[in-house]
């Protein structure tokens, strides 16, 4: 199994101005993907998406809105996969108490959490020793 | 962020200038959405220029479709490309917004009234 290599491992201000790098970092990241046969301008858009949904969850959610605290994003790739990680510093929450998709549209609760899940074919929440990661995993096979 | 407004007949146009939508820019759509909503009622929203929308940008469109809603209005859209089309289509927004290809189109469609032959 080919090991996973870090591609990207970098930490940003808990400020949304942010939010256009990483999303962009996302979309370049398909560049690089030297093996991947599918269609690499909707893969961009799903891993911008993604990214940006869980960093502004992070940033306006886990960390409060607080300008002194951080967001990580780690995104590492094999032939296989690629896995990103959005650390936050922050409380948490409950992933699973957000309502389920598609019962009311109008709702503003849970609309990113359910595209993420939408685009990403992986997604977990778990605490770590500094606050909690979202974990997503794209497969490209 | 940069939007332009025009009128378009019974409705105001606002064309978003920006190619991206997210959570930074999405409080200022919005302001400027209910502002348009407030004074005219009736608003087209054309997304042709923008390549890349969240779901920041999905609520502050459905914060101007109700105010407009409530007065008795309406916001329709134009111009979205295939990805923001479909994320329209994920949350299931496709069947509250109505959304055209162009905006001559949906400028127009301000004028038909429901039922009429």
């Amino acid at each position: 199994m080919m090991k996973e290599q870090v591609i990207v491992d970098i930490k940003v201000p808990n400020q949304t101005r942010y939010l256009s790098l990483i999303g962009r970092i996302g979309e370049d990241i398909t560049c690089i993907l030297d093996a991947f046969t599918g269609d690499r301008e909707f893969l961009a858009y799903q891993l911008n998406l993604a990214l940006t949904e869980a960093s502004t969850n992070a940033m306006e959610h886990a960390n409060s809105s607080d300008p002194e605290k951080f967001v990580r994003v780690c995104i590492r790739t094999t032939d296989d996969y690629i896995k990103a990680e959005v650390f936050d510093q922050g409380q948490g929450f409950d992933i699973n108490s957000l309502p389920l998709p598609g019962v009311d549209a109008l709702s503003d609760r849970g609309r990113g959490l359910l595209l993420i899940r939408a685009y990403m074919d992986s997604v977990s929440y778990q605490r770590t020793s500094t606050g909690n990661v979202l974990l997503m995993i794209k497969h490209l096979k | 962020m940069n939007l332009e407004t025009d009128e378009n007949g019974p409705a105001t146009v606002l064309r978003v200038q920006e190619t991206r939508i997210d959570a930074h820019s999405a409080p200022d759509l919005k302001v400027a959405i209910a502002g348009l909503v407030a004074a005219r009622r009736n608003v087209l929203i054309d997304l042709s220029r923008v390549e890349f929308m969240d779901s920041s940008g999905l609520s502050a469109l459905i914060s101007g479709l109700k105010a407009a809603n409530a007065l008795g209005g309406s916001v329709k859209l134009s111009g979205l490309r295939p990805h923001v089309k479909s994320m329209f289509e994920l949350t299931r927004l496709h069947r509250v917004f109505e959304i055209f290809a162009e905006a001559d189109e949906a400028a127009r469609s301000f004028n038909e009234v429901k039922g009429a032959p």
